[in-house]
Parts: structure tokens; C-alpha cells; sequence
């Protein structure tokens, strides 16, 4: 294995109900290999497992068979307990809603991540301000999610996805929410990251358009890649 | 570090859900200030009952006659059936170490003293030298009845300073020596004033706020009284008073033991009871123990009630917050951190509601001891408890709430509508 690998997936599989009569496989043995620095999408329609392999990349999820090697980490190894902690090292999370804490500042939503790793609190403060100022929140630091825009609050939560320098962004949906115009600029703003700060993102989408944005495309269907192909990525 | 995060975060949840927070606070709030107030309100009651029985003296032992039955019917009483000065004598032989004096008194009922315009209402006491020595009086003119006036049945009285006041313009020497005409059932009687004392308002009395009307005690020595009643020396009740440092519980059922071995064996249906102030403090704390028991009982199904109040809030906030959670959990929260947050939130709660609710009780018991007339405390102790309580209960009723919410599944609670 190279040491520029971040993801690699060998023959996941995922089954749901298992030994029940009802009994499912939404995922067929997936092989797959994400490089450092890599801005990957997966599309498919839905149904296609995509949310099932994002969970499973996101360690959200175990797979059922299969190995999966994140950053150097044997995860499927990896006991109950430590997920949460590897969760909070190795993947920032950004979400189709955002999923902002309410009632907190956008400050305080970025360095929770930091504090759930028990960063200390000078240390987690200016870490979040530098990613405030990353995305273009620093004005708005003290503001609540409710005071803030859609675009806004997806920044906030890109911000916080970064905080405790994950070895992966994952993006799922990141502008499902959002009008076209904003959306544009959260797809310029993940351009920036992964060009400029050599951030490694997974953009889960089911718009083909976005996913052409990217280097490498991963089609999914009925649970299996059904084509892998490069994308004609833009330059910002 | 993440404990002041989560106590800082518990605040803003309670400062958006106000009124839902004061409603979840409050069965907490009721409860604790229930216990707090009436807690007061006990120690206000034992202060005012302390106070009462402090007038009868720390080493008094009253002994008296009392029906053996009590039933509907009531039995007359016979000559034999009082306790006699044979039966005082005797007494006083036996425990003649421990025993300092008798006090003994006998009412001859109320009487007016006039003269001209002027007149005082008075309740004549015969009274001997023992009851004086125990009453703690405070003699302001003259002297006290002596055993010599005692045993020359000498017609003299003490008066208190309020009937100098009504008779003499509150002139203390002006009636020292003088003689005064009391009026009672139609027949004037005689007595020259010895001694004037200072009247000390008693928890017995019932008079009016009027002055002129009060009706205070004139001493006159017991056998005079003895005489003008023309029955024959006896007693329903003695007071016995003990010497300093006896064990007075224990001479008190010596005593009433030793007069009802020897003198009321064979009296069917009468004996002798008592009791000394010891006896009696011992049962009032016995009974406001019970009480504080009892009202600690309330107190507690209250809290409990309060927090089940918590428990279905926190249950409530939870369902609400399952996107929260899961988001936590997504950005590395342990089901541990999941867990403290949730009980700190219950913890600020009940917190918050005791100590609310100890401001709350100490606010009532002040109103209600003041209006008692008689000052309360609630105890450090009681109000440590109280706070300490709180946090216990927040551990209690948020532990099943929280760790429900810690045990959820990440991907289940993203999802979550």
C-alpha cells in the first residue's frame, strides 16, 4: 500500500437484517482507493447504497464483511469506544442540513469537535477563528445558526468539519439545501480547500453536474461501482 | 473543561425553553420549599413551646391527682381523693435531699381593689414561699412574703407594678404600706401592700391590650387564703421543685410512685400523675421529630413527583435534540460526553429549582413565623441538604434520560425528523 493512500476499501459488504427472512445486501463487495489530496465524488440514484458507504466511510457504520483502512487505521479492528475518537480525528463531517448546534455561537460550533478532543480552550479558540477566517465567517463569529443564512451556515459546519485537521472531508449533499447561486459557492469554496490546502473531500451527490466538478467519479448502482471515471474538473 | 461547556450549554437550553424550564423547575421548586418553610415553621413552634414551659422552671416536678378511667363519666372527687399536707409531709420526709421546696398555691378567684375613681382588677393567689422562690420575681419595692407571715397567716399582699400603676399613678413607694379594699363576691377583704413585683407577661394569659383592665396576681399568704375559703387544707396539684443538679425525671416518678404506694393503693379511681419539664421537653422533641418526619415524608413525594416532572422533560428535550445528538456523536462525542451533557442538564434543573425553592421556603417561613410571633430558622444544615438534594435528584432522574440518548445510534439520530 502506498503511503499516499487515505481510503482504502476492499470487498465491503454490508448486510442488513442479518439471518432474518427479510434479510438484505445493500452493498456487494466495494473496492475503492482514495489518494491524499484527492477531490472524489460518488453519485448514484438513491437506493443505490450511496448513503449506506458513506456511513461506512464515515465510521458511522461497520461493514459486515471486508477491510477498510483509513489513514493507516484498521478501523473494522478498531473497538466500539475508539470509533468515536478516530471519528473525531480522522473525518470532518459536513451535512445536507447543516446540522449546526442551536443556541451556539458559530465560534463555539467550530471548536466543539476540538473540545470533544480536549484541546485546550486558547488553543481551540484561535484554531477556530483561523477556520472562521478560512471560509470567510470571521465577522460573523458570534452569530447563532438562526442568525445566519443557508450559505453561511454550510461554511460554519465546513469550518468546524476542519478543525481538528481530519484526513478527509466528507460531504454529503453539502448543497441539496441551497439555491443554485450559494451552492456555487460552497463548490467554489471546497475548490479552494482541496486546491490550496490540499484538503482530501468525498462529495457524495446525486448531480451528476457537481460530480463532473471533481477528479474521479464513482458511479454506484444497486450497490455495486458501476463505472469509475475522471471528471472534467474546473479551475477556480 | 467539558463540564463548564455543558453547564454553560444546560443555561442557554433553560434561557430559550423559559416557561418549560420554570414548569419542569417547579415541582422541584414546591417540594424543597414546602420542606424548607415548614421546617421553620417547626422550629417557630418549638421556640414558642420552649418558652411556654421555661415558666414553669428547668427542675420543677408537678404532681397530680388525675382519673384512673377516662371514660364519658365524669367522677366527682372526695375529700380523699386531693393530696393533703399529711401526704406533702411525708413526701418531703422521704426525699428531703432532693427536694428544695414545695411550691404550692391555691386561687381564691378575681377581685377588684377600689378606691374613689380609682381601681385593678387582681386574681388572688394564696401562695407560700416555695411558689415565690420558683416564680423568679422581680422585686421592685418592699419585700416578699416570709415563712414567719406565712405562719402568722398575716393579711399582706404583694401587688404587681401594673396595679400600682391603675391605683397609685405608678407610684412605687405611694403603696408600699398602704392598705387596699379588694372586692370579691360582694365582701371587701383587707391587706396591707408589702412588696411591689414587676409583672412579666405569661404565655397563659389571655388579657386584652387594655391596661386598666388587666387583671395581674395579688400574693397573699397561702393560709390566709386557706382560711377565707374555709375548706380544708388540699391540693389537685402540687409543684414540687428540685435542688439544683438532681436527676428530676427520676425523682419525678420516684415521687409519684412513692404517693400512690402509700397513700392511693386503695383509691380506686384516682391516682397520682406527673411530669417534669425534662419529661415534657424530651416528649416535645419526641413529637417534633415525628412531625419533621412526617413533613419530610411530604417533602420527599413532592421531590419525587418533581422529579419524574425532570425525568419526562429531559425525555421530551432528547427526542427533540436527536439530530443534535447525532451530530455530536458524527463530530467524535464518546457516549460518555453524550451522557455527562445530559445530566448536567438535568443537574442545572433541579439545581436552579432548590435553589429556588430554598429562597422560596425561607421568603413563606419568615411570613408565617413572623405572623406566629415567634422567630424560625432554617438550619444550614437543612438548607445544604436541600441544594445537595437537588443534585442528587438531577443524577437520579437525568441518568436514564441521558444514557438513553447516549446509547442512540449516530446514523438513526442524523436521519431523525
Amino acid at each position: 500500500m502506498k503511503d499516499d493512500i487515505i481510503i482504502d476499501l476492499k470487498q465491503i459488504l454490508k448486510k442488513y437484517y442479518i439471518g432474518k427472512p427479510n434479510e438484505l445486501e445493500i452493498l456487494h463487495g466495494i473496492d475503492l482507493c482514495v489518494k491524499e489530496g484527492e477531490f472524489l465524488s460518488i453519485v448514484g440514484a438513491s437506493g443505490s447504497g450511496k448513503t449506506t458507504l458513506m456511513n461506512i466511510i464515515g465510521i458511522l457504520d461497520r461493514p459486515t464483511e471486508g477491510e477498510y483502512i483509513l489513514d493507516g487505521i484498521d478501523v473494522c479492528a478498531a473497538k466500539d469506544s475508539e470509533l468515536s475518537h478516530i471519528r473525531n480525528q480522522k473525518i470532518g463531517f459536513v451535512f445536507q442540513t447543516y446540522n449546526l448546534i442551536a443556541r451556539t455561537s458559530a465560534l463555539k460550533n467550530v471548536e466543539l469537535p476540538m473540545l470533544y478532543a480536549g484541546k485546550e480552550r486558547a488553543g481551540r479558540i484561535k484554531k477556530a477563528e483561523e477556520l472562521l477566517d478560512l471560509v470567510g465567517m470571521q465577522e460573523r463569529k458570534n452569530h447563532l445558526p438562526d442568525e445566519l443564512s443557508g450559505g453561511q451556515k454550510q461554511r460554519v459546519a465546513i469550518a468546524r468539519a476542519l478543525s481538528n485537521n481530519p484526513a478527509i472531508l466528507l460531504a454529503d449533499e453539502p448543497t441539496g439545501a441551497l439555491d443554485s447561486k450559494t451552492g456555487r459557492m460552497i463548490m467554489d469554496l471546497f475548490h479552494e480547500l482541496n486546491k490550496n490546502n490540499g484538503i482530501t473531500i468525498v462529495l457524495i451527490t446525486h448531480s451528476e453536474e457537481l460530480a463532473e466538478e471533481t477528479d474521479r467519479i464513482i458511479t454506484l448502482k444497486d450497490g455495486e461501482i458501476m463505472s469509475e471515471r475522471k471528471g472534467n474538473r474546473i479551475c477556480c | 473543561m467539558l463540564l463548564i461547556e455543558n453547564i454553560l450549554l444546560a443555561l442557554a437550553g433553560l434561557k430559550a425553553n423559559k416557561m418549560r424550564s420554570f414548569l419542569t423547575m417547579l415541582g422541584i421548586i414546591i417540594g424543597i420549599a414546602s420542606v424548607i418553610s415548614i421546617m421553620m415553621v417547626g422550629d417557630s413552634m418549638k421556640n414558642k413551646m420552649m418558652e411556654s414551659y421555661s415558666d414553669i422552671g428547668a427542675n420543677t416536678i408537678s404532681l397530680g391527682v388525675s382519673q384512673k378511667v377516662y371514660d364519658e363519666t365524669e367522677v366527682k372527687m372526695t375529700a380523699k381523693d386531693y393530696i393533703t399536707p399529711e401526704m406533702m409531709e411525708s413526701l418531703m420526709g422521704r426525699y428531703k435531699e432532693k427536694i428544695e421546696a414545695v411550691s404550692l398555691s391555691k386561687s381564691t378567684g378575681s377581685g377588684k381593689a377600689e378606691d374613689h375613681k380609682k381601681y385593678a382588677n387582681v386574681n388572688i393567689m394564696g401562695v407560700n414561699t416555695g411558689f415565690l422562690d420558683s416564680k423568679n420575681l422581680t422585686i421592685l419595692a418592699g419585700k416578699t412574703l416570709t415563712k414567719k407571715d406565712q405562719a402568722d397567716a398575716r393579711r399582706i399582699a404583694m401587688v404587681s407594678d401594673k396595679f400600682v400603676n391603675n391605683m397609685y399613678d405608678g407610684d412605687i413607694n405611694k403603696a408600699l404600706g398602704k392598705s387596699v379594699d379588694i372586692l370579691k363576691d360582694g365582701k371587701y377583704a383587707t391587706y396591707t401592700i408589702i412588696g411591689v413585683y414587676k409583672y412579666v407577661v405569661s404565655s397563659y394569659d389571655f388579657n386584652s391590650g387594655n391596661e386598666k383592665e388587666l387583671a395581674t396576681d395579688l400574693y397573699i399568704p397561702l393560709k390566709v387564703a386557706i382560711t377565707q375559703s374555709k375548706e380544708a387544707e388540699q391540693y389537685l396539684n402540687i409543684d414540687v421543685i428540685g435542688k439544683a443538679g438532681i436527676d428530676s425525671q427520676l425523682l419525678s416518678t420516684q415521687m409519684m410512685e412513692y404517693l400512690n404506694t402509700k397513700f392511693f393503693q386503695k383509691n380506686e379511681k384516682f391516682e397520682i400523675t406527673s411530669f417534669s419539664m425534662e419529661a415534657m421537653l424530651q416528649q416535645m422533641s419526641q413529637t417534633m421529630s415525628t412531625v419533621k418526619l412526617a413533613i419530610a415524608g411530604i417533602g420527599a413525594i413532592s421531590l419525587l413527583v418533581g422529579g419524574i416532572g425532570v425525568m419526562n422533560i429531559m425525555m421530551v428535550s432528547i427526542t427533540e435534540r436527536t439530530r443534535e445528538i447525532g451530530t455530536r456523536k458524527a463530530l467524535g462525542a464518546t457516549n460518555g460526553s453524550i451522557r455527562l451533557q445530559f445530566i448536567m442538564e438535568a443537574i442545572v434543573i433541579c439545581l436552579i429549582g432548590g435553589i429556588i425553592g430554598v429562597i422560596l421556603g425561607i421568603g413563606i417561613g419568615t411570613i408565617i413565623t413572623k405572623i406566629m410571633g415567634y422567630l424560625g430558622h432554617a438550619s444550614v444544615l437543612s438548607v445544604t441538604a436541600s441544594v445537595l438534594f437537588s443534585i442528587v435528584f438531577g443524577v437520579f432522574f437525568g441518568y436514564y434520560p441521558a444514557n438513553k440518548a447516549a446509547k442512540l445510534n449516530p446514523i438513526d439520530a442524523l436521519r431523525y425528523e
